[in-house]
């Protein structure tokens, strides 16, 4: 199963190496990790998208909060919760379909970065399903690079 | 007042009362070992830094304090990680401080660099690298403070040469305070209560007693507890002698070298309450087949060791003592006769014990040293064979009395915990019971046992080869003794008497108990060498990937 954690950790160096090595150590792949500063300078939220088996997952977040600069585990796996990427892709762009190409990129919101004679840039924010078929719909039109930041997450309670 | 990042150093571990150290000096430490020059601590210069990590954690776990090393950058430090390992493994409060090059060269290969934050990562509860002399003070307050409480580990300082010359005011946290660390003490009453009802309605309940138990200095309550319910004990390697191993409702160790009758009391119950104790796969042999008819009740203080390996029905976190403590009040004896018969059957029909002819056996050595020695003895081991008839052998009747590298299986781990121990315990007799192939890994510390003129005695069990695996060897590859005889090994005797030590060596049964009484009496360290049956192995066992009552070897 896919787990999303999002875990306050202090703000400083190494934290992030203790986090990711926890992982490896138990050979979990991590899908996603985004990391920023809170409210609060001194801590870090850190969101872990990881996929693996309940019981492995359920050892990782123990061993999480085991770590000393890890001031708080929350699983949102289940919870209702906002998820949010920005998603950079570069699109081949010709003149039979640039307008459908910049309809498409209208009706989800998505905003075009740069344009080029022979590709655009578009920037496209939302949750997994509405990125995943942004991504999609624009493979046919040949899609030649993606950048992600990875999911941020936040409990709505 | 402004002191230099050495002298905070020294004065924050006099603030925390050390009063030893172990270690090893070298260039990027050269201002921590001036200050130490006119400090009281005392500093056990060992010959070899791996040396220094085990006698700092034998020195933990003989006397209950944390223990101190500290080795310079680069080699130094590598040298420490596998005694750092071995301790974290153990559950050992061990702070160690590594030199470090200066902060603008971290990162270039300077000279005798290395990540010494990463290479520890895996092997340490936690780390610090000091960037700022101004933190240098409560870094420290904190490693002592993480090393010791919860579930105590490792704790590596990393200190670079320019921190230890930079000045600032000193001040030394009363208190630490880590708001990520907060370990769980008492444990949940309603959980107690819960576990407390299963106990009062089982037949045929066992105690698996761990290494937490002796960490959390709950073997009081623990007799208290059995002395009330009567449930029979079985420890692991970690938690010998936190129960009287003496006691008629003592079983011994279990698993994979345990007795035939603490396995098949486990195989055979209703009820396990396992107390700091990880269901660790020496343990356990067959996951899928450990107690399997029985409900689980585990107590521990880290939850992640809580259903990592079984799962457990009613599961127990914090402290150990405490929560014995709480079961006291409310636990009721459960009706366990038929149960207690059981046990004797088993233990008279399957005792530990071993062929007992003219030839001179191992398990008589380490028998003739526990009547010699009184059973008081603290005896630290090898790993191998050794260890396992030292733990099956010497049957230790108090709390850090048996000192042993049980989860990382550290060979040449005995002879530098043995001097640690020593030094922690001065008044005490201290054997390291040894084979003839993990004694040479770290032999160099005759040296220091004999500059500390420290009376560790040491005791070889020498049969020419690696033992446990020749065994293994024997048993499953068909008698194909790939490298492991030893057919040059050194004259003992005369390396003893090299090192300024006392070399003895033994070839005859009838001899043992006089070399060991002349050995107790000699006041510096004596190397024994037994030479004993080269092709005894050590029984019972359950072979790997097996159920524990699955023993051969069993002598009816």
């Amino acid at each position: 199963m896919r787990k999303t954690i999002s875990v306050l950790v202090e703000n400083h160096f190494g934290v992030l190496t203790h986090v990711a090595g926890l992982f490896s150590a138990r050979g979990f792949n991590i899908d996603s990790l985004a990391v920023g500063e809170t409210e609060d300078p001194t801590i870090s939220r850190m969101t872990i998208v990881a996929e693996g088996d309940e019981k492995t997952l359920e050892q990782v977040k123990k061993q999480l909060n085991r770590l000393i600069d890890i001031i708080k585990v929350i699983d949102l796996t289940g919870e209702d919760f906002v998820d949010r990427e920005l998603v950079l892709v570069k699109v081949k762009i010709g003149n039979k379909n640039r307008s459908e190409i910049l309809q498409i990129s209208d009706t989800f919101q998505a905003k075009i970065d740069d344009v080029k004679k022979e590709m655009v840039v578009i920037e496209v924010t939302g949750d997994q399903n509405k990125i995943k078929s942004f991504i999609e719909i624009m493979k046919p039109f040949g899609i030649t690079e993606i950048v992600r930041t990875g999911r941020i997450a936040m409990g709505r309670k | 007042m402004k002191l230099t990042g050495a002298k905070i150093f020294v004065e924050s571990l006099k603030k925390q009362g050390i009063e030893v150290m172990f270690g090893y000096p070298g260039g990027v430490v050269l201002p921590i070992f001036d200050a130490l020059y006119d400090s009281d601590i005392k500093f056990i210069l060992t010959r070899h830094e791996q040396g220094a990590a085990h006698a700092a954690d034998g020195y933990a776990r003989a006397t209950g304090k944390v223990g101190v090393c500290l080795a310079t950058s680069g080699p130094g430090a590598t040298n420490l990680l596998t005694g750092l390992a071995t301790a974290n493994m153990d559950s050992v409060p061990v702070v160690a401080f590594t030199g470090q090059v200066k902060t603008t060269l971290i990162g270039n290969d300077a000279f005798q660099e290395v990540d010494v934050i990463g290479l520890t990562r895996p092997i340490s509860k936690h780390n610090y690298l000091v960037k700022d002399v101004k933190n240098l003070a409560t870094v420290i307050k904190n490693a002592f403070h993480i090393a010791s409480t919860g579930r105590p580990g490792v704790v590596v300082v990393d200190l670079p040469v320019d921190i230890q010359i930079q000045e600032t005011d000193f001040h030394y946290p009363e208190k630490a305070d880590i708001r990520g660390y907060k370990p769980t003490c008492k444990g949940h009453i309603g959980q107690i209560k819960k576990a407390v009802k299963l106990i009062a309605g089982s037949k045929k309940p066992v105690l698996y007693i761990g290494g937490g138990v002796i960490i959390s200095g709950a073997s009081e309550k623990l007799r208290e507890f059995v002395e009330k319910t009567e449930i029979p004990v079985t420890m692991t390697l970690m938690g010998l002698g936190a129960f009287p191993g003496t006691h008629e409702l003592s079983l011994g160790m279990l698993g994979m070298h345990g007795t035939a009758y603490a396995n098949h009391a486990i195989q055979d119950s209703d009820l396990v309450i396992a107390v700091g104790a990880r269901f660790d796969d020496r343990v356990t042999g067959k996951i899928d087949e450990f107690a399997p008819h029985a409900k689980i009740i585990h107590i521990d203080i880290d939850p992640c060791a809580i259903s990592k390996n079984v799962k457990v029905d009613i599961p127990i976190v914090g402290d150990a003592n405490c929560i014995m403590a709480d079961m006291l009040k409310y636990v009721k004896r459960p009706e366990i006769a038929k149960w207690h018969k059981q046990i004797a059957s088993w233990k008279k029909k399957f005792p530990l014990t071993y062929k007992k002819d003219s030839k001179l056996r191992p398990q008589y050595v380490v028998e003739e040293i526990y009547n010699l020695t009184k059973g008081k003895a603290i005896v630290t081991t090898e790993v191998g064979q050794n260890q396992m008839w030292a733990a099956q052998f010497y049957r230790c009747d108090v709390p850090r009395q048996f000192i042993s590298s049980g989860g990382l299986g550290t060979m040449g781990y005995g002879l530098p915990a043995a001097i640690g121990a020593q030094i922690g315990c001065p008044k005490k007799t201290v054997f390291d019971i040894a084979g003839d192939g993990s004694i040479q890994m770290n032999i160099q510390e005759l040296t220091t046992a004999v500059s500390n003129k420290l009376p560790v005695k040491v005791a070889i069990l020498n049969n020419g080869c690696l033992g446990m695996v020749r065994q293994w060897q024997e048993l499953f590859y068909k008698k194909r003794y790939s490298h492991t005889c030893l057919e040059c090994s050194p004259d003992f005797v005369k390396l003893a008497e090299a090192y300024g030590a006392v070399g003895i060596r033994i070839t005859k049964k009838q001899d043992v108990k006089k070399a060991i009484k002349h050995a107790l009496k000699i006041e510096g360290p004596v190397l024994m060498d037994f030479k004993v049956e080269p092709e005894e192995n050590v029984f019972p066992m359950v072979p790997a990937g097996q159920p524990i009552n699955k023993m051969i070897g069993v002598l009816a």
